[in-house]
């Protein structure tokens, strides 16, 4: 197992160090993310996007943040209060510790556990039970609707990411996202050094359509499409509740980029064969580097698909899942297999 | 009811999604046409109607403004004075502006007041800043009225071919009749001096001369405005430059025809 550059002799330490990473990683990311996606969605549509907010607009995201602190905190009165208040947590708690386990650098992470990938995955799912408490819990019929076909979707959708993910763990040998990533280091196809990209192409794809339906991101936003059921579960929130549920969008987009570029495009490797420096400081901080870069792609990608395509409708997105993505995931499953056993 | 039938399906839907990506990813990298207004100055077009303007000098207190404007938000003090005679003629009396002042939480820029002014004393000027704290400051007066008459762009240039006013017209005639007959007095006073050169100089006149007064109804040129369209150009701007285009062959053909009588 590889040591993480947080591991100190200290258990206590190591562990308020790791938790500090990891939480300034979850504030600041999103941010980042956030900002390119007001900018890159703007230039898409022949607009300039924040401008006023520190240089080019920069720190817009920051002044929203402080806006929604500002704002009355508004529960409804047939609301279920307790569940209402806890909703939000309970959705942005997976994207947290699912950060826990992403490595962005050969040391860069808070742990390396033997089935990372397992764990993040699972974790991920619990997130829909966050939305489920917010449908339920606002007694509003445009949330209880959202949120019922949330979680519609999210079954729909889990199925074609996880069987898409395990093609990369059957393929890799490991379930350890470090592991998959030393994996692809060495990998080559025909003598070429390319990453899991090119053999697992399906699996690529099909990751990433199922991470854009986790995410509610457009066109697969119909629990939260605003022209038929308002913002879905987030309807009756405001204030900092709401900015909760923001940030875990966000914070999605970023952690999802970050496990399509361990799983498919080598993650801290600028490309397969191509070693980092063996200074651990340096490589570290190139290794960071290189993900950050990675990462930010993938979300200009998802900005991209959300300004270029228009929402799908509902039994369209389940047709889609279940009679395209998933027979396509088995595929390449038992393509992986075959070529696994043939190898 | 029969039931609804699914859409025909036509090739492969995969070209169209990739298109769309494409038209996206173009204007990504295009520039935006924002314009940043308190910043910069917006590219409003020449003669935009932001704001009334009075020329006073031309104001002759006819009043028809004021009495055309469907929201009378035009208001008009005067006072008449009696100018002294003029060398064995009568005392005249004419109006003085004492106040001229628009509303402009009334004005509903129709515009009216600027078509129907008979003396060009009203004027569109293309200066829109001019909000206010209160709705009583929206009232300007003629002074104000009168330095926004600074912004008015001067009128756009006629159209090759088009016939001057008729002001302009006479004026033009006058000057060209009195530099003729100096020109021909100092032909008379100085003989054969520099003969060439003035007589090229005297040939060019008449020549530009000749094809000024010869009238031609416009038409368009088919061909030219067929080619301007295929490069692009509005329809409107394509009509205006075929109809130049006819103007100045069809002047220069009559000119060299009535040139060849008078050689031949």
């Amino acid at each position: 197992m590889a040591e993480s550059i947080f591991a100190l002799d200290s258990f206590w330490l190591s562990l308020i160090l790791k938790l500090v990473a990891v939480v300034a990683f979850f504030l600041v990311a999103p941010l980042i993310a956030g900002y390119q996606e007001h900018k890159v969605m703007a230039f898409m549509q022949n607009r300039l996007g924040p401008m006023e907010a520190g240089p080019f607009g920069a720190l817009q995201l920051v002044a929203d943040g402080i806006k929604f602190i500002q704002k009355e905190d508004i529960i409804p009165a047939a609301a279920d209060k307790r569940v209402f208040s806890a909703a939000p947590g309970v959705v942005l708690i997976p994207t947290l510790i699912m950060i826990a386990v992403l490595p962005l650098s050969p040391g860069g992470f808070a742990e390396d556990l033997d089935v990372g990938i397992f764990f993040a995955l699972a974790v991920s799912s619990v997130g829909v039970v966050g939305v489920m408490m917010a449908a339920w819990a606002s007694a509003s019929k445009y949330s209880l609707i959202g949120g019922i076909r949330e979680a519609a979707q999210l079954i729909a959708y889990e199925i074609p990411l996880f069987i898409a993910a395990a093609a990369v763990v059957m393929q890799a040998g490991t379930m350890s996202l470090v592991g998959i990533v030393n994996a692809q280091a060495d990998f080559t196809a025909f003598g070429i050094p390319v990453p899991y990209a090119v053999p697992q192409a399906i699996g690529l794809v099909i990751f990433g359509i199922a991470a854009l339906a986790e995410l509610n991101r457009p066109p697969f936003d119909m629990p939260i499409a605003d022209s038929e059921v308002i913002a879905g579960h987030m309807t009756e929130y405001s204030g900092l509740r709401f900015a909760f549920f923001l940030l875990t969008e966000f914070g999605g987009m970023v952690v999802y980029s970050a496990l399509m570029v361990v799983l498919f495009l080598g993650g801290w490797n600028i490309w397969p064969g191509v070693p980092l420096p063996d200074n651990a400081i340096l490589a570290n901080l190139i290794g960071f580097g290189v993900s950050m870069v990675k990462i930010l792609g993938l979300v200009f990608v998802m900005t991209w698909l959300r300004s270029t395509y228009p929402r799908l409708r509902e039994d369209q997105l389940q047709r889609f899942a279940w009679t395209v993505m998933i027979p396509l995931a088995i595929l390449q499953l038992i393509v992986t297999a075959i070529g696994k056993v043939i190898a | 009811m029969s039931a609804p039938t699914a859409p025909k399906k036509k090739g492969p839907p995969q070209i169209g999604l990739l298109k769309g990506l494409g038209v996206t990813l173009k204007t990504f990298l295009s520039k935006p046409t924002t314009q940043q207004y308190p910043k910069t100055k917006p590219d409003l077009a020449p003669r935009t109607r932001g704001v009334i303007a009075l020329m006073e000098e031309n104001c002759t207190v006819c009043m028809l403004c004021a009495r055309e404007c469907p929201d009378w938000c035009i208001y008009i003090d005067s006072h008449k004075e009696t100018v002294p005679p003029k060398d064995g003629g009568r005392a005249r009396t004419r109006n003085i502006l004492d106040r001229f002042a628009i509303d402009f939480a009334l004005c509903m820029y129709c515009g009216i007041c600027v078509e129907v002014c008979p003396f060009d004393a009203l004027f569109w000027s293309p200066e829109f800043e001019y909000s206010t704290e209160t709705i009583e400051e929206l009232t300007h007066e003629k002074e104000q009225l009168r330095k926004w008459m600074d912004t008015v762009p001067p009128p756009p240039e006629l159209e090759y071919g088009a016939e001057l006013p008729k002001e302009i017209q006479q004026g033009l005639d006058a000057a060209r009749k009195k530099a003729a007959q100096r020109a021909a007095a100092t032909a008379a006073a100085a003989p054969a001096k520099d003969d060439a050169e003035q007589d090229s100089g005297e040939k060019k006149e008449v020549e530009q001369r000749l094809e000024d007064t010869i009238h031609v109804e416009a038409q368009i040129d088919q061909d030219v405005f067929d080619k301007l369209v295929a490069e692009g150009k509005s329809e409107r701007v394509a009509r205006a430059k075929a109809k130049a285009a006819y103007v100045r062959a069809e002047k220069k053909r009559q000119a060299d025809e009535i040139r060849a009588k008078e050689e031949g």
